[in-house]
């Protein structure tokens, strides 16, 4: 159990990492106390938003700045966004074959409203020169040994300097909770959850790739691998920084295995996201994927945002029911029907399947 | 000793900052399973992490996996073993821990 937040699945106590039941992904918006946790550290301050400064500079910031919260809140716009947060290794438990790491289900994810800042409305504040290559992000929870790499993150600057690029105080209409970043986080709407850096503190402007631990080692992908926006100033021939979120989707309800009298309405439910362009259709298949019909969806929350789909399951036959749900986004892509192999298990968007039972 | 002594300080820095965190009661902590090598890895392992990463990943670990995550231990998380100790961990290790199929 962590304070302040209902019963979640316990991947581990510490570093806390916590994933969200199934139940908890059924609303449009995640609740905050059912939100998962991720953390690297395990030396994670609880921070008294009075006595939080955020420090902005680095080489290639001009004026450098040192904000406290109302000062983050009150000099820049105020804007809210909708944006799914999903883990890199989100459903890494069920890659064939098992791969190391936090053995994550469906749940390292979630969709929520999140209030701040624009990112780029500060960095313009602090002055960013034109040799300016990347952001470099610190966050306030830190390692035991001071050997352990601490958990530095960095963006392109292109992606830092984007409108839907947030500094975070509040999320779901409250200011953000310790677990989930307070009291101010990066959130960059379409990417994976590791460059929303939580409990941020220090945000830096540079003319080089930052060489950290936490972007040459880890969260990367083999180059070429995956489709999505390349960071290319941390990229290698054999390997390259995971970024986008690929098109998705799940099934919340029925659930798997159920057994549904024949005759009764029962709808299939569930939600559908990509990096941004937003979902164009969600196809349902109920015969092994020789046919597939279309998906109604749910109001449209915004690009970054997930969207509902619903159809009605055909259940006048007895026997079972081998449901495949596939989403396409705007950009034309859609979800594999197989899974791409990579060493730390990231991007498991293969066609989602549900078994069910009319009896 | 100076390094036993250093890592059973890491040890109690380790787990009074995880008290907030873990307001777990007794039986809710992992008990690793009895075998040679076992209170060395408990030890080493808890300065860092709880122990319930090691069973959760059983799945997806076999004798060169632990290898490897023994070795990123070491050399990128810079965690404090002898040659010896780490030999032991590994043994213990993959001797209890390995379910990867």
């Amino acid at each position: 159990m962590l304070p302040g937040k209902r019963p979640l699945l316990q991947r581990a106590r510490r570093p806390p990492n916590f994933e969200t039941p199934l139940g908890a992904l059924v609303p449009a918006f995640t609740p905050t106390d059912a939100f998962f946790v991720r953390y690297h550290l395990p030396v994670i301050p609880w921070i008294e938003s009075s006595a939080w400064r955020l420090q902005v500079g680095g080489t290639s910031a001009r004026r450098p700045l040192n904000l406290s919260l109302a000062e983050l809140r009150g000099r820049f716009e105020r804007v809210s966004l909708a944006a799914v947060n999903q883990c890199s290794g989100n459903r890494r438990g069920l890659f064939s074959p098992r791969v190391p790491g936090v053995q994550w289900g469906n749940g390292a994810m979630g969709n929520a409203l999140w209030t701040g800042v624009r990112l780029r409305d500060v960095l313009q504040h602090a002055g960013v020169a034109a040799d300016a290559l990347e952001v470099v992000f610190r966050g306030a929870d830190s390692a035991v040994l001071p050997a352990t790499p601490d958990f530095v993150k960095s963006l392109p600057i292109g992606r830092a300097l984007d409108e839907s690029t947030l500094i975070a105080f509040e999320m779901n209409g409250d200011p953000l909770p310790h677990w989930n970043g307070a009291p101010a986080r990066l959130v960059v709407p379409g990417w994976t959850g590791t460059y929303w850096m939580k409990h941020l503190t220090q945000i830096r402007l540079e003319p080089k790739p930052f060489d950290g631990f936490w972007m040459k080692a880890a969260y990367r992908l083999p180059t070429g691998a995956f489709p999505g926006a390349r960071f290319v100033s941390q990229e290698t021939p054999e390997t390259t920084p995971i970024t986008e979120i690929l098109v998705n989707s799940l099934i919340t309800s029925p659930l798997a295995g159920a057994r549904i009298r024949r005759g009764a309405r029962v709808d299939l439910n569930g939600k559908a996201w990509d990096s941004g362009a937003g979902i164009a259709a969600v196809e349902v298949s109920v015969d092994d994927r020789r046919s597939w019909r279309e998906a109604s969806l749910g109001r449209n929350l915004g690009r970054y945002a997930w969207r509902e789909f619903h159809l009605p399951l055909e259940t006048s036959v007895v026997g079972p029911l081998n449901i495949a749900v596939r989403a396409r986004s705007r950009s034309g892509a859609q979800q594999p029907d197989a899974l791409t192999f990579n060493p730390s298990g990231y991007h498991d968007n293969i066609v989602q399947t549900l078994s069910v039972e009319v009896v | 000793m100076l390094g036993h002594s250093r890592a059973v300080l890491a040890v109690l820095v380790a787990l009074a900052v995880a008290v907030p965190a873990a307001a777990a009661t007794p039986q809710e902590l992992t008990q690793l399973k009895d075998g040679s090598g076992r209170d060395l890895t408990v030890g080493r392992c808890i300065v860092c992490h709880s122990l319930e990463y090691i069973p959760n990943n059983a799945p997806a670990m076999d004798r060169a996996a632990w290898q490897k995550s023994v070795q990123k231990m070491r050399e990128r998380f810079g965690a404090e073993l002898t040659d010896e100790e780490a030999r032991q961990i590994l043994d213990y290790l993959s001797a209890n821990y390995a379910g990867k199929s």
